[in-house]
């Protein structure tokens, strides 16, 4: 089994036979993960490069550390500048790392595309680890992972993805593999926040945020940007939380289960207040540990492909 | 020296001419329509253009020459050239350079730089210092030393009292305020915002930007009795907003680019920087709508925004490339292969809207095939197939989204001032 596609550059068009043999390629790396000696030579002797052009923690390390642990040899460049401040060009740089032969490149970066565009101009394999507002599929393949190991399946859930979802990248990819698993995906916010024609991707719009916890199985609870929007999109945070900050009276109210995931990170007493962060409901931290076996499964079928 | 353009069809609505003819063209000037003897074909050099079109020499009212300021991208003389080799003896070129044109110096140095030049180069200068939006230019100065319109073009002039002015100020003189009509406080995208955007998840600029401002501007024109020109117009309320503007008699005029009645927003699912532009590409319905404002009326004339620019600088990340691409060489054949072809325009409508509207609108003299009048001419042939290679272009730049493609009608010869440009060479005539 392989995957048909070289590049993972979003879950947009990505058949659902591949992203089940990534997700099933994950547990098996889950499960190494609980081991003394977390380590296995099936990468040995190739070279990864992960190219972050933006300010990133956690998505850096779980790829830095899902590397390792395949025996791969990593090399990092982070540079928070744009390549317009830095006056080297993003091709010159390309260029330069690809002519160390490398095998992988793993991407962040604050525009949308550049993934697609480093296709064209690197012969590498391609991983985007974020671009600009686009998608971040790793991101989705460990929400959907995550759920999976939560409730056993994806197919006929409902998902819902609540904050800003204009701009989120996390949105987007979870919208396409989620609605490619089969399951039914909706988004809730501040209308602000909601993009154009977001109903032509099969997803229903919530208004309410208690209709949404009332009829969803799962919440994808996105960061809000505090830099970004407050006094913009939307009036404070105050406001934000008060209308669609997850807290326990809200999920209490409907004496249901449902399963809550955060990104992260997590701006306490906004989007989630402490008590949801740290409850029963959340999977977060299993978000985490599932992401570095979500990566080691994708590193592996790209870095193993003929 | 004398030359004969043997067998053409000479079409110039203006005129109402439409008629195939000998023309005998000695020292630039027209001496002969028909009627030519034994003696004219043996003292002559003869052009066998049988069934090409022979009209008054186009006009592009939209080109950047990005001189002064950014010579590696283009110059007054290779902009001319590129203008020469896509079939235009005319060209305005936009104030956006550095420094931008709120001078009569600079006035004079493009004229100066462009007087020997084939290609009659107009400039139209800031409609306030260096673009800022905030204190008028020297509008009268500039005007007298040969600026045929105002424009902060690359965005709106940002108040409405400035242009009130701008507009009123302009009537001592009869320019039009050429108007990049955008609301800056929407138009922070890099493409259209649409269903695309979100896909591709690219920061949008919405229709309504463009509108807010070309319903500003169609009644700041009624209020002044000033005259607005709405530059690269690219959205379906826009073009009936012009079009309602005009019923009421108001002083607007329109001009659409090739690519706004081509191309669509889509194709940026290839993240291609040749794909963008400002105004955004836009959608079919849009389309649509250009094509019915171009059969209309509403939509006066057709101009490139011919943008150059540097491949590297083209060539970067999506939301860090410099909008625009260059058009010179590729508008008129796009006209042929989109609009005449489809039959959308006659070839006497794409006449009116490329060589004589503009014109009209920038109060200069319309070229006429008449005998005894200067030779000002386009000779293109609208059936001819040919693919174009950005490789080959005259310009400096070669950012364009239309490399490689099939394209119907091409200009063959340029006359003008005595010369001429045919089969990639300029001589005199």
């Amino acid at each position: 089994m392989s995957l048909s596609n070289r590049h993972l550059l979003g879950l947009n068009g990505v058949p659902k036979e591949d992203i089940q043999l990534i997700l099933d390629t994950a547990t098996t790396f889950r499960e190494v993960l609980e081991r003394p000696i977390k380590k296995v030579p099936t990468l040995q002797g190739k070279t990864i490069v992960n190219l972050f052009y933006e300010d990133s923690t956690r998505t850096r390390i779980s790829f830095e550390l899902a590397q390792k642990r395949l025996s791969a040899d990593t090399i990092n460049f982070s540079t928070s500048t744009s390549s317009v401040k830095k006056g080297e060009t993003f091709k010159d740089t390309v260029r330069n790392i690809e002519a160390m032969k490398v095998d992988m490149i793993v991407v962040r970066h604050k525009s949308a595309g550049v993934p697609q565009y480093l296709t064209r101009i690197s012969k590498a394999n391609i991983i985007n680890a974020g671009d600009g507002l686009h998608e971040h599929p790793t991101q989705g393949l460990l929400d959907m992972y995550s759920i999976k190991e939560r409730l056993g399946r994806l197919e006929g859930l409902k998902v819902c993805i609540v904050g800003d979802i204009a701009h989120s990248r996390v949105a987007l990819s979870n919208i396409f593999g989620l609605r490619s698993m089969g399951a039914v995906v909706s988004v809730c916010g501040p209308t602000t926040m909601i993009p154009f024609g977001i109903e032509s991707l099969g997803v229903k719009i919530f208004t309410n945020i208690d209709e949404a916890i009332a009829k969803n199985d799962v919440l994808n609870v996105l960061r809000i940007q505090l830099e970004r929007n407050a006094g913009t999109r939307i009036p404070s945070l105050r406001e934000y939380h008060k209308y669609f900050g997850i807290t326990s009276d809200r999920i209490e109210k409907f004496n249901k289960e449902i399963v809550i995931l955060h990104p992260g990170p997590i701006n306490r007493g906004v989007e989630l207040s402490s008590e949801v962060a740290d409850g029963p409901y959340q999977v977060i931290l299993d978000q985490v540990t599932n992401g570095v076996a979500v990566r080691m499964a994708v590193l592996y079928l790209l870095g193993t492909m003929h | 020296m004398k030359i004969i353009l043997k067998q053409v069809l000479i079409l110039n609505p203006e005129q109402k001419l439409n008629q195939k003819s000998d023309l005998l063209i000695n020292d630039g000037i027209i001496e002969k329509i028909d009627g030519l003897n034994e003696t004219d074909f043996k003292s002559s050099k003869v052009f066998d253009f049988d069934n090409k079109v022979c009209s008054p020499g186009f006009f592009d009212m939209h080109v950047h020459l990005r001189e002064p300021g950014r010579e590696d991208e283009e110059t007054v003389e290779t902009g001319s050239n590129a203008a020469a080799s896509g079939g235009f003896t005319g060209i305005a070129c936009m104030p956006n350079t550095d420094p931008s044109i709120d001078s009569a110096e600079i006035i004079r140095f493009i004229k100066e730089k462009a007087k020997d030049h084939l290609v009659d180069v107009y400039p139209v200068a800031a409609a306030t210092l260096a673009r800022k939006g905030e204190a008028l230019s020297p509008m009268y100065e500039l005007f007298e030393a040969g600026a045929v319109a105002f424009s902060d073009d690359g965005v709106a002039i940002k108040n409405a009292g400035v242009l009130r002015n701008a507009l009123e100020y302009s009537l001592n003189f009869g320019t039009p305020i050429i108007e990049h009509c955008e609301d800056e406080s929407m138009a922070e995208g890099a493409m259209n915002e649409g269903l695309i955007s979100t896909t591709l998840g690219l920061p949008g600029i919405p229709k309504v930007a463009e509108d807010l401002v070309v319903i500003r501007d169609i009644m700041l024109a009624e209020f002044t009795g000033g005259k607005v020109h709405i530059a690269h117009i690219s959205s379906k309320k826009s073009v009936e907003l012009v079009r309602q503007a005009k019923k009421n008699n108001i002083n607007v005029t329109a001009e659409v680019t090739p690519h706004h009645f081509t191309l669509t927003d889509d194709l940026l699912k290839s993240y291609d920087t040749n794909y963008k532009m400002n105004p955004p590409l836009r959608t079919r319905a849009d389309i649509e709508a250009m094509i019915e404002g171009l059969k209309d009326g509403t939509i006066d004339c057709i101009a490139s925004d011919h943008a150059p620019h540097a491949i590297e600088e083209k060539e970067m990340e999506f939301i860090f490339a410099p909008n625009g691409i260059i058009g010179l060489e590729t508008e008129l054949s796009l006209v042929m292969s989109e609009l005449v072809h489809k039959k959308h325009l006659t070839i006497s409508q794409v006449i009116n809207k490329m060589a004589i509207n503009p014109r009209k609108i920038l109060n200069i003299p319309i070229p006429r095939i008449k005998i005894g009048e200067v030779a000002n001419l386009t000779i293109f042939d609208p059936d001819l197939i040919w693919t174009v290679d950005v490789n080959k272009f005259k310009s400096k730049a070669k950012n364009s989204p239309f490399d490689k493609r099939l394209m119907t009608g091409k200009s063959i010869a340029v006359i003008n001032k005595g010369k001429m440009f045919f089969e990639d060479q300029f001589t005199a005539i």
